[in-house]
């Protein structure tokens, strides 16, 4: 049982996302981009992080690179979504400091699964 | 509660699945049967407000918790004599096709439980009801109920209900 | 730590029904397409705004990861291509041009079509094949030459920016392109190391290095970077001798969607859908929950310019494009997504609400106020608080008129393609609020208003400038509330209505009328039945609506209409409305034993009847003289046959002057109960529309009243 922080500026995926990872027992927080983001991780405790890429005012990997930049959030596994398989977007994504990769279109149980090897490590 | 199996016994005259549970009420001498689940509620007669050049067995409408429902007399509708309105008259509110429709009878009975086993067909057997709107004919005990369609009944034209 | 869920039932991966998102996933993305369809509309070929284009690519690329999540392949491949279109475009590899833009606008009414397909689970033939293919060929044309790329190495986005495009890697400065390259899949992770070996073989050929850690990924494929001035297809032949074509894709390396392919293969086939960098710093141990940070700051500096009291965002938001969404996204945060039944349904518990205050109000007032003082004190209370309660909820159905006005641009920019005309379009007091009601039914009317005006008012460009006027007509749509109701315009600076040639047709058509008549009343006469002929309307506004239903369907609002208008100068329409239709200002009036409601904002005045004051025409019609003007009398208990037990002093006594449609009628009633605010019920939900009657009420004792429909009165009584 993890808390999940799923940050997307599309209401239909963090729904979606919520709804799955609710079902398989976490808990889960949303937020609509990176600056909600930030300010969600003042008020809840978190376990993992999972996060678009494209969001107006602070974009994934801005995020990501945020987070990394705090002492509390050095470890924090973060996943960013990505469409597709972009190879060059994985490659930022591991250089700002990600600790994985989504790729859009995901079915549910992949999430969980990958939700679950996370917390495993 | 419903059923989906074709009714050897009857000529399908009614669209649908025969109902299995229906509402019985009178008509002057006559009983007749109505599939349960479009009856929303039961009330006692209050005085609708009028409307203007309507038909006369359309008494005008009541508030039904903040609802505006019309009120038809069925009795006046198939010309029964002389409609009394008392502290005995029922009016039967029925949900049909997304319609809210109150219907005015001498007086209710019980709810029925029919086997299919338990309806014949019975074309012409109501001296007021059209034979396409009967469904058939149903014996329970000593009593024989006219199973009315009344879905149909109420949006036929002729009822002036639906526009 | 946890159980691997693959032993849930189900687990083929349909143990999911994604279908619940649908909803609000259609509802997003047709945001999203009015979003870019405004942006599009806006975009200044000649001077492109990046932020516009920047916002535009978003919209696009929104719309296409909802759609691969939720498995809409069509629109998937539509917003695919359209992305690649706008990168480039944002990138300043193309000149935007007016064909681009249209096609976009093509393509987004293409999407709404796919998307209300899939919403709606039809089946009819949608084939975009066509549009795809020509948006293809706009995004493989001619690169911009003033493309300024910055050859960056492959650093990620520019640390201070929102979202904006990383022009990352492809440096045109030398002729070298970056390139990605995806190997596989491959049965071992060393045979795509002879591609290494490729180029430190041949001189000249470019750069190559891993871009993995030289494992297969999950998928079985390698990856490398590659810098070089080689042609894709000599790179691909090359390839060919190690491994197959169809196992090599090569795209430039850029941070977004792909760009245009130059592969062995057609489509992408993506086996890998995850994966876990390698590397300790990144690793995530067990248990690194991040506690709340709470308002103390921690220790780190770094942490504070994050997430510091003033929260200084990390990037700066980019401009309007950008902030339109952050304004979206904020809105997001703070706002619920309601549906319209339960707001229905909320509205109808306070208007019962209202009643039951009414009912409590009514039987309170036969109580002794001294002996029931606290009661009554209670009384006064509760109607302060069920009045505030319906005002509340009824703000809640209030939308801003710029849900109107936004169709209008693209109208317009179609219309007048179409008719060879150049129209400007000014909306003012897009804010100002209605009723969502009330939006929803003065949608058709208002459009139809300014599609004449840009068909009839606005004059050919040439006109215009032989009559020294502007080449470009202006179309002002405006919105205000004024007193209890809401004034809508649309005014055009265009040739105007002629007087004498209205006169004229109005003969024409056998309508009475007669020179002495105001201007008022003249331009009035446009609204009569069989006005506008067949020959004049053109498809483009006619369509068999003539201005007649226009003003009916306003009036059967509650509202009215007029023209106001300069030969030569311009033509303006106003349409009055209420604010809601759901409450009304009514008049109760008693007919023998029923009571009638009417529409306040049609009451000129009320006068107590003496017999002398009515007399007969023709021995059948009466008419009543007040202050010079003879009006017709209507009598209500004649029109209604409301039947009477038997004639009395008081019935009959009492006049109600009403005016609709700017001509008015004296009804004639027993008494004038009283005035007060009254909840509008449909009538025709259940039942059907009845002549001469527009609604019902519910009274303060429960009873039903019904609402007069006016104009329909009017119209009997002087016809």
């Amino acid at each position: 049982m993890a808390a999940i922080l799923a940050v997307d500026d599309s209401a239909s995926i963090r729904q979606m996302v919520s709804f799955t990872l609710r079902s398989a027992g976490h808990e889960v927080i949303e937020a609509v981009d990176g600056e909600d983001a930030v300010e969600k991780l003042r008020d809840h405790a978190v376990d993992v992080v999972l996060t678009d890429q494209n969001m107006p005012r602070m974009d994934g990997l801005t995020l990501v690179r945020t987070l990394r930049a705090r002492e509390d959030c050095r470890h924090l596994p973060i996943l960013i979504l990505t469409t597709e398989s972009s190879d060059a977007m994985k490659e930022m994504g591991r250089e700002a400091g990600a600790t994985g990769w989504l790729v859009k279109p995901f079915d549910p149980e992949r999430l969980i699964n990958v939700i679950d090897t996370v917390m495993s490590r | 509660m419903q059923i989906a199996e074709p009714e050897r016994t009857l000529s399908g005259r009614s669209n649908g699945p025969v109902p299995r549970e229906y509402l019985t009420f009178r008509l002057r001498a006559e009983e007749y049967g109505i599939d349960i689940l479009k009856v929303q509620e039961i009330r006692g007669y209050e005085n609708p407000t009028r409307i203007a050049n309507a038909p006369s067995f359309i008494k005008g409408v009541i508030n039904l918790r903040g609802v505006i429902v019309p009120i038809v007399d069925l009795r006046i509708k198939f010309g029964l004599g002389d409609a009394e309105y008392n502290e005995f008259t029922v009016v039967i509110i029925l949900n049909v096709h997304d319609r809210v429709v109150g219907m005015v009878v001498d007086s209710v009975s019980d709810v029925l439980e029919l086997a299919p086993s338990d309806v014949r067909e019975a074309p012409d057997l109501s001296a007021v009801v059209d034979a396409s709107y009967i469904i058939g004919l149903g014996t329970v005990a000593e009593r024989m109920l006219i199973l009315v369609d009344i879905e149909r009944l109420v949006s036929a034209p002729d009822m002036a209900i639906v526009a | 730590m946890n159980q691997s869920p693959s032993s849930q039932p189900g687990s083929d991966g349909a143990g999911f029904d994604l279908s619940q998102f649908h909803a609000i996933f259609f509802e997003e993305a047709g945001e999203n397409l009015a979003n870019m369809e405004g942006l599009l509309l806006d975009v200044d070929i000649d001077a492109p705004d990046d932020e516009q284009l920047n916002a535009i690519f978003r919209c696009a690329h929104s719309i296409k990861g909802g759609a691969a999540t939720f498995g809409f392949a069509d629109v998937v491949e539509l917003t695919h291509v359209m992305e690649a279109l706008l990168d480039r475009l944002r990138r300043h590899e193309l000149v935007p041009t007016s064909a681009m833009v249209d096609t976009l606008l093509e393509s987004g009414d293409a999407l709404r079509a796919l998307l209300g397909r899939h919403r709606d689970q039809g089946d009819e033939e949608l084939d975009f094949g066509e549009l795809v293919d020509r948006i293809r060929v706009l995004t493989e044309g001619a690169a911009a030459t003033a493309g300024a790329q910055v050859a960056a190495s492959a650093e990620p986005a520019p640390r201070a920016e929102a979202p904006a495009p990383a022009v990352a890697g492809a440096a045109p400065v030398s002729g070298k392109r970056r390139l990605a390259a995806r190997i596989g899949p491959l049965a071992r992770a060393a045979i795509a190391d002879q591609l290494v070996e490729l180029f430190h073989d041949i001189p000249g050929l470019g750069e190559i290095e891993p871009a993995d850690a030289g494992e297969l990924d999950d998928g079985g494929y390698r990856h490398f970077s590659i810098v070089t001035e080689t042609p894709d297809e000599e790179l691909l032949d090359l390839f060919a001798f190690h491994v197959d074509r169809s196992q090599v894709s090569l795209r430039l390396a850029d941070e977004g969607p792909d760009g245009a392919h130059a592969t062995g293969e057609g489509a992408e086939a993506h086996a890998d859908g995850w994966g876990l960098f390698e590397g300790p710093a990144k690793q995530g141990a067990a248990g690194t929950r991040v506690e709340p940070a709470g308002a103390a700051p921690s220790g780190d500096t770094t942490a504070d310019a994050a997430s510091g009291a003033s929260r200084p965002p990390a990037a700066p938001p980019g401009g309007a494009g950008s902030g339109r969404r952050a304004d979206r996204a904020t809105r997001d945060a703070s706002t619920l997504r309601v549906s319209v039944e339960k707001v229905d349904q909320l509205i109808n518990i306070v208007g019962e609400l209202v009643i039951t205050q009414a009912m409590l109000a009514q039987t309170g007032r036969d109580l002794d106020p001294i002996v029931h003082q606290q009661m009554m004190s209670c009384l006064v209370d509760l109607e302060r608080n069920t009045r505030l309660l319906q005002e509340s909820v009824m703000a809640i159905r209030m939308i801003p008129m710029a849900l109107v006005f936004n169709r209008f641009p693209r109208m317009l920019r179609d219309l007048t393609a179409k008719l060879g005309k150049r129209v400007e379009l000014q909306t003012v007091g897009e804010a100002t609020e209605l009723d969502k009601g009330m939006v929803e039914k003065i949608t058709d009317p208002l459009t139809h208003l300014v599609r004449n005006a840009a068909d009839h008012g606005i004059e050919m460009p040439e006109d215009r400038i032989a009559a020294g006027k502007n080449p470009v007509g202006r179309i002002t749509l405006s919105a205000q509330h004024r007193g209890g109701s809401i004034l809508i315009e649309v005014q055009d600076d265009g040739r105007g209505l002629g007087r004498e040639r209205i006169l004229a047709k109005a003969r024409e058509r056998g309508i009475p009328v007669s020179d002495s008549m105001s201007d008022g009343e003249v331009f009035a006469l446009v609204f009569e039945p069989g006005f506008s002929t067949a020959s004049e309307v053109t498809d483009v506004s006619g369509r068999g609506v003539g201005m007649d239903v226009v003003r009916r369907n306003i009036q059967s609002l509650g509202g009215s209409v007029e023209i106001d208008s300069a030969e030569g100068y311009g033509t303006r329409v106003s349409v009055r409305l209420p604010l809601t239709l759901a409450i009304m200002d009514g008049m109760s009036v008693g007919v023998s034993t029923e009571t009638y409601i009417v529409p306040l904002g049609s009451v000129v005045e009320s006068i107590n009847l003496e017999p002398s004051m009515i007399r007969s025409v023709g021995g059948v019609n009466q008419i009543l003289e007040v202050r010079d003007e003879f009006l017709p009398v209507v009598s209500l208990q004649d029109f209604f046959a409301v039947p009477r037990a038997e004639e009395s002093a008081r019935g009959n006594s009492t006049v109600i002057v009403v005016e609709a449609e700017g001509q008015r009628v004296a009804l004639l009633v027993d008494e004038l109960i009283g005035q007060h605010q009254v909840v509008v019920k449909n009538l025709e939900a259940n039942y059907r529309k009845v002549p001469g009657i527009s609604g019902a009420t519910i009274m303060g004792d429960g009873r039903v009243a019904l609402i007069l429909d006016v104009a329909h009165l009017v119209r009997r009584a002087r016809h």
